[in-house]
């Protein structure tokens, strides 16, 4: 049933009726209308049988989540930004564990300068930890994903983020439908973990490993993480199948065919990249889109399939490689080897900056005009007379210096 | 019914005189084995002995239904070189500071699934309990989560190789403390005690203990396990490498701390001290100092007198504050003190 709900709200709803049993949550602005109407419902009795533990960190939220998952339960946290940070140490943790723990991450930047509003930098920063990263174009996509994401979680006992852009998302209200609770129910079966610490069957968990057996270990890791690749796209299909819209899967292309300059992007992004693909291809420009649903594991043979003869990609980042260019756009020229396809790699939309329509239009516009370089990381909406003003400034006390 | 044995060494001679149901866990042929023999740890290690004695107390007072989270730390290192583990119980490791937060979530998720028969015991050393672990555990207090939290102290990172933790004594010469220059170790005026720390948050029983006295330990374990909410033991474990003790010295290094006064072992409930261990006989804190090279330099060359008098002054302090000598007239004999007088910390 279609509803006008907050996009926090509308997550809430979805996660209560994939049934968590732990939810251990810190709040942190954009995360915390989810976590807020989750202890509502927690508190009002409408999830049954879930404890909901307040604590004092992410880092507590994250190694709580451990706890629960290894003692056989579903877990849930939420955060963003500095919250996912300060978790950092836990999050390879749970991977390296196998603990299929589900989080919502509400896209924010990372500070300094401390700045509360969407980009892409604190999901990103987390790209190594051993997470399945994936990330939600529209509200409604991310309710579908966090159903997905428990029975992905659970069927490769993995760990796996949702991504929905801060405030974009998570503050925007729009009609959103909830899935039932009997059709989650049938979807998503009870947790059954691999193990558990069962008094009358001992393990242990999170044993030394030393050099005699460590590369093998992350050999595995990284191995199942390729396999989820195909769980990702499996999942995906039995959700269209049992609720009839496509959401999730690895790549989302619109209008490639033929193209002459394609978008690369990940998120809510994508909203406005529609609306413009549809509007130039009007106006006679072949211009196409790539949405990436899924960034890790990275959909290396879609990515391929889908840019290999392009003559130029245009990859919006939301986040930076500090002193290295992106992140995105590596991954992306990764899977591009040795052929013709120029890659321009473009920055905007940093700290809540908005990703417009017309910027996007612009973007395309000039980069069929050759007014973008391809080598060279690109600021698309960068004030550039204030940092050529600050780079003189620093530059005259340097020679005063001198 | 209380009764005490005044004995030196083991308590196996004491297990024969009690009836059945007094006697030591230990001194059970079907005690639970929680920590089998063949583990790493070094040879007169009080932390793998209070280890073993810890859970396998708790592992029966819960009739074996009990899971348990380990701190990243010696204990953690020398029990699981995979692929071989010492534990013969449910046993999970994530981190260094989060033990106390991963018990919470596993004692959550078995009370969210109806298996609360199932109790949780963390357990971690000084470092991961009154230093990088504070946090979550003074947030697993607050939540009066349902976790019997045991630190294992023998004040210092051992593990990494002996460097100062917030439980470090003063004048303790550590790998980051060294009496070098005028420096007379670790400084005074310094550390904490997570014991009143933890009373500070109210929770349900908060105890302090050594591996001196087994058979005390045991019984705090046991008190432990008979409640509920969160519940903390504190346990003085001497470390032969760290503090330069002979390895065959451990329990009585750990006795002599007691009998200084400068390891207070006591009871607390809801916040008040309700129990304390008395002292028969105080012994000078000097002759707990010397048998550890981490307090020789306070006896070479003319030594320092001043710095040894500031340690005894600490015990005296401990001993005023406690109540921990039994011939004190406001001292009941069931060793109830009465008014603790507020620790007042030392200026250099």
């Amino acid at each position: 049933m279609l509803r006008q709900l907050e996009g926090s709200r509308a997550v809430a709803e979805t996660v209560a009726r994939c049934r968590p049993a732990v939810v251990a949550a810190y709040p942190i602005s954009p995360q915390t209308h989810i976590v807020e109407a989750l202890a509502d419902l927690v508190t009002a009795g409408e999830l049954a049988s879930c404890e909901y533990l307040m604590v004092e960190s992410e880092f507590g939220a994250m190694s709580a989540c451990i706890g629960a998952s290894a003692a056989g339960a579903r877990a849930y946290t939420a955060s963003a930004s500095q919250g996912l940070l300060f978790m950092a140490e836990a999050l390879p943790n749970a991977s390296g564990l196998s603990l299929p723990i589900v989080m919502t991450v509400a896209n924010r930047a990372l500070g300094a300068p401390i700045n509360i509003w969407n980009d892409h930098s604190d999901a990103l920063s987390q790209r190594d930890a051993g997470w399945v990263q994936l990330f939600a174009a529209s509200n409604q996509e991310a309710v579908d994903l966090h159903v997905q994401a428990f029975a992905l979680a659970e069927r490769l006992s993995l760990p796996v983020m949702v991504n929905m852009d801060g405030f974009v998302l998570t503050h925007a209200m729009e009609e959103v439908d909830v899935p039932e609770q009997d059709d989650v129910d049938a979807f998503l079966p009870p947790f059954q973990p691999r193990q558990w610490l069962d008094p009358d069957d001992p393990v242990t968990i999170g044993a030394m490993v030393g050099p005699g057996a460590f590369t093998e270990v992350k050999y595995l890791m990284a191995d199942r993480q390729i396999r989820a690749l195909d769980t990702v796209t499996e999942v995906a299909a039995e959700f269209r199948a049992a609720f009839g819209r496509d959401s999730g899967g690895l790549v989302r292309p619109y209008r490639t065919d033929d193209a002459e300059v394609v978008l690369v992007a990940m998120g809510s992004t994508l909203g406005s990249a529609t609306d413009v693909v549809d509007d130039l291809r009007a106006e006679g420009v072949a211009v196409g889109l790539l949405g990436i649903g899924c960034y890790r594991p990275w959909p290396y043979d879609e990515v391929r399939a889908v840019l290999g003869g392009v003559p130029r990609v245009v990859v919006v980042n939301r986040a930076i490689a500090v002193g290295a260019g992106s992140v995105l756009g590596r991954d992306v020229r990764l899977s591009l080897p040795g052929g013709t396809t120029v890659v321009h790699d473009v920055v905007l939309g940093l700290g809540g900056r908005p990703v417009t329509r017309a910027g996007l239009r612009e973007l395309v516009l000039d980069v069929l005009a050759g007014q973008v370089p391809d080598e060279t990381l690109h600021f698309a909406d960068l004030d550039r007379e204030a940092v050529h003003r600050e780079l003189a400034r620093e530059a005259a006390l340097e020679e005063a210096a001198r | 019914m209380t009764t005490t044995l005044y004995q030196i060494g083991t308590f196996a001679a004491g297990n024969r005189l009690l009836a059945p149901e007094q006697r030591a866990v230990q001194s059970s042929t079907e005690r639970g084995n929680a920590i089998t023999s063949g583990h790493r740890a070094c040879r007169g290690c009080g932390e793998a002995l209070a280890a073993r004695v810890v859970l396998d107390a708790a592992s029966r007072a819960s009739s074996g239904r009990m899971v348990t989270v380990n701190a990243t730390g010696c204990l953690e290192v020398f029990s699981t070189p995979y692929p071989e583990s010492a534990w013969q119980v449910p046993w999970l490791h994530s981190l260094f500071g989060n033990a106390a937060a991963v018990a919470s979530g596993v004692s959550a998720a078995l009370r969210a699934t109806g298996r609360d028969d199932i109790r949780v015991v963390a357990q971690a050393g000084d470092g991961g309990t009154v230093d990088i672990g504070m946090g979550c555990l003074s947030g697993m207090f607050e939540r009066n989560d349902d976790v019997l939290f045991v630190c294992y102290d023998n004040q210092g990172y051992m593990n990494t190789g002996v460097q100062r933790s917030g439980a470090t004594p003063p004048a303790a010469s550590t790998a980051t403390t060294r009496p070098v220059g005028t420096s007379v170790g670790n400084a005074f005026g310094t550390g904490k005690s997570l014991p009143l720390i933890a009373m500070a948050h109210e929770i349900p029983y908060v105890a302090t203990a050594t591996v001196a006295d087994l058979h005390d330990l045991e019984a705090k374990v046991v008190t432990a396990m008979s409640m509920h909410g969160a519940r903390y033991i504190h346990v003085l474990v001497p470390c032969p490498l760290g503090w330069g003790s002979a390895s065959a010295e451990t329990i009585r290094v750990a006795r002599l701390a007691v009998q200084s006064g400068l390891f207070p072992v006591f009871e607390a409930r809801e916040g008040a001290v309700t129990a304390a261990m008395t002292i028969r006989a105080q012994v000078p804190v000097e002759d707990y100092l010397r048998p550890q090279t981490r307090f020789d330099h306070l006896f070479r060359g003319d030594g320092r007198p001043d710095v040894v008098a500031a340690l005894q002054e600490r015990a005296d302090r401990n001993i005023a504050r406690f109540g921990l000598l039994a011939e004190q007239p406001d001292n009941p004999p069931d060793g109830r003190p009465q008014d603790p007088a507020p620790l007042e910390k030392e200026t250099p």
